[in-house]
């Protein structure tokens, strides 16, 4: 996440959220384009939860006379293993819908997660400043200096790779983009003519926050969680690519492509199709998140 | 300009200096040290001489001290792997990873401002809608899989290039389109985006009332008022470059800095770890330095306000 790309969320955020003047299926419609990209999401959100009971095969299970089998429509494929096997013999479509599973229980965990942590940062230094502010403002420079997989690299030397420190890692890394981004809001709403009337006749602090402050930034952490959700399942992918996030076996899309990487030459549908469904999915939850945007946007209401 | 950049300078030092200290931390405070140095089999007098030996059984304080001095002598210990001081074995791999970020970032700013300004001058063309794909791609793409389809292009189908190493001339072209694919989406997004804002501004309608023709126009006035966002953002990129490398090399077997880690971790080789990533701090800090110096010097307004 850029700075000037969150600079745009803060701009469109909307503030008055009472002046919808046409009705909501009207400006549904208007975005229609997005809806390939929600039909996409829904499939993976859909393949993650169903994985045990939609894939074909057993992820793990090994079939060593039948390793390197191509997809179906090549010669040699057939339709027992759609999309061919990989250098075990593991069905290459079964590990894929279950690296869904693995991808969305990372995003699952940690994007809720750091919306929390970031929120509740960010408000608290909106909104008290001191201390808190500078703390955030000095962690976002380190942040910045020691990017997430050179961190994942570190803590992988000294603990080992797992699920668990995958989230931690993404957790890390991800918190402050919303605390920043909450922490700017704060700052602006607080100056709002609205607030200052509602604390000139004499609301405490507490009920400005909760009643006005938070309902108006709902709309921008919205729109980061979901860009957040690519960011997420890109990252999770590099780490496992490099073999410090999810350990094998479990089939995860990043490490899947990482098996395929000594096969180019031989099989090349082992790295293609990991690849392209974090493609497919990355790009689906930036494209919508583009469109929550523009969605959510007031100049674009009327 | 000084008066804003020495504050900038104490900053990138703090900044360091507390990345040495998470290193420190996550690695003595979190783990025992002593698991990677001493054979599995050592006795607990063992134990011991080495713990002494290597000052483990010293006050946290006294070690985390002499870890900040080592660690502005660069010294980290010896490579466990090959034995020699891990200085030497980053010093012989931090050439390749720079000269790999610089030519990737090269190639994403010209290819990133060079594409989004055609994309923002032809807007509405098949040429703009190229560009709006190359960058949602670029950004979405995992670079990882980006690079091994080009190397399944490029040099398996076509065998036009190599497909890794560091052996020709060559070598270094796919490893810096691969990494520098996500920042020239990024920077194609920025240029266009601002090269639309500004070609509507009144100077330029005034440049061109007064007849000035329009490649002037373009590329002297405009575009060096859409570029001040692309080069905020530079920084930002940087760093993303160089924790990018880490992947970029390892799929490319480029023996450079983010290869040598990964192999490092693989073999429990902690110290060129440590060493690595506190290199590479530096290199993304000093990196974010100099594009504030850029800064200050390409907008006059920046020296009379904050960076």
């Amino acid at each position: 996440m850029t700075a000037s790309s969150e600079g745009s969320v803060i701009e469109t955020a909307s503030y008055e959220r009472h002046f919808v003047s046409r009705s909501l299926w009207q400006r549904i419609w208007r975005f229609r384009g997005a809806a390939p990209w929600l039909f996409i999401y829904c499939i993976f959100v859909v393949v993650g939860l169903g994985a045990p009971w939609i894939a074909p095969h057993e992820p793990n299970a090994q079939d060593l006379v039948g390793r390197l089998q191509p997809p179906v429509w090549e010669t040699g494929g057939s339709t027992d293993h759609l999309l061919g096997t990989d250098h075990l013999g593991r069905d290459v479509l079964s590990r894929l819908i279950h690296g869904a599973r693995i991808s969305l229980l990372v995003v699952a965990v940690s994007v809720p997660l750091s919306v929390l942590l970031g929120s509740t940062f960010g408000l608290l230094a909106g909104l008290r400043g001191g201390l808190i502010d500078k703390l955030l403002m000095r962690l976002v420079d380190v942040q910045l200096a020691l990017p997430a997989i050179i961190f994942a690299v570190l803590l992988a030397s000294a603990y080992g790779a797992s699920l668990r420190n995958v989230i931690i890692i993404i957790v890390v890394f991800r918190w402050a983009g919303f605390a920043r981004l909450v922490r700017g809001e704060v700052l602006s709403l607080r100056e709002r003519d609205f607030v200052l009337a509602t604390r000139s006749v004499g609301a405490s602090e507490a009920r400005i926050a909760v009643r006005h402050i938070v309902p108006n930034i709902v709309d921008v952490v919205v729109v980061l969680a979901t860009l957040d959700i690519a960011a997420v399942i890109l990252i999770e992918a590099a780490l496992s690519f490099l073999g410090v996030g999810v350990p094998p076996p479990t089939p995860s899309w990043g490490a899947m492509v990482s098996d395929g990487r000594s096969y180019i030459t031989i099989a090349w549908w082992l790295a293609l199709f990991p690849g392209l469904a974090i493609l497919i999915v990355s790009l689906s939850g930036n494209l919508i998140g583009d469109w929550l945007r523009d969605f959510l946007d007031p100049k674009l209401r009327r | 300009m000084w008066r804003l950049l020495i504050p900038r300078l104490f900053q990138a030092i703090l900044v360091v200096w507390i990345v040495i200290s998470i290193v420190f931390f996550v690695t003595r405070v979190t783990g025992d040290p002593i698991t990677f140095l001493a054979p599995i089999d050592a006795s607990e007098e063992e134990l011991d001489r080495i713990r002494d030996q290597n000052g483990l059984n010293d006050p946290l304080a006294a070690q985390y001290l002499r870890c900040l001095w080592n660690a502005a002598r660069f010294d980290m210990g010896n490579s466990f792997r090959t034995g020699q001081p891990a200085f030497d074995e980053i010093e012989s791999r931090l050439w390749p990873t720079v000269q790999l970020a610089v030519a990737s970032l090269a190639f994403s700013l010209v290819f990133g401002v060079s594409v989004g300004v055609l994309s923002a001058v032809k807007r509405g063309t098949s040429i703009d809608l190229f560009a709006r794909m190359v960058a949602l791609l670029g950004q979405a793409a995992p670079n990882f899989w980006l690079g091994i389809m080009l190397i399944l292009l490029f040099s398996v189908q076509f065998g036009l290039l190599p497909t890794g190493g560091n052996t020709s001339r060559t070598s270094i072209v796919l490893p810096a389109i691969t990494l520098g694919s996500a920042s020239s989406a990024a920077i194609i997004r920025l240029t266009r985006a601002g090269m639309l804002d500004v070609l509507k501004s009144d100077f330029v309608r005034t440049a061109r009332a007064k007849g000035l023709p329009e490649h002037l126009i373009l590329w002297r006035h405009t575009l060096r008022h859409a570029l001040l966002p692309v080069l905020t953002v530079l920084g930002i990129q940087i760093g993303f470059i160089l924790s990018g490398s880490i992947v970029v090399e390892t799929v490319f077997s480029w023996p450079g800095m983010g290869r040598l880690m990964i192999q490092s971790i693989n073999s429990s080789d902690y110290p060129v770890v440590q060493l690595g990533v506190m290199f590479t701090a530096i290199l993304i800090v000093t990196a974010n330095f100099l594009v504030d110096v850029c800064y200050s010097y390409l907008d006059p307004r920046i020296s009379s306000s904050a960076i």
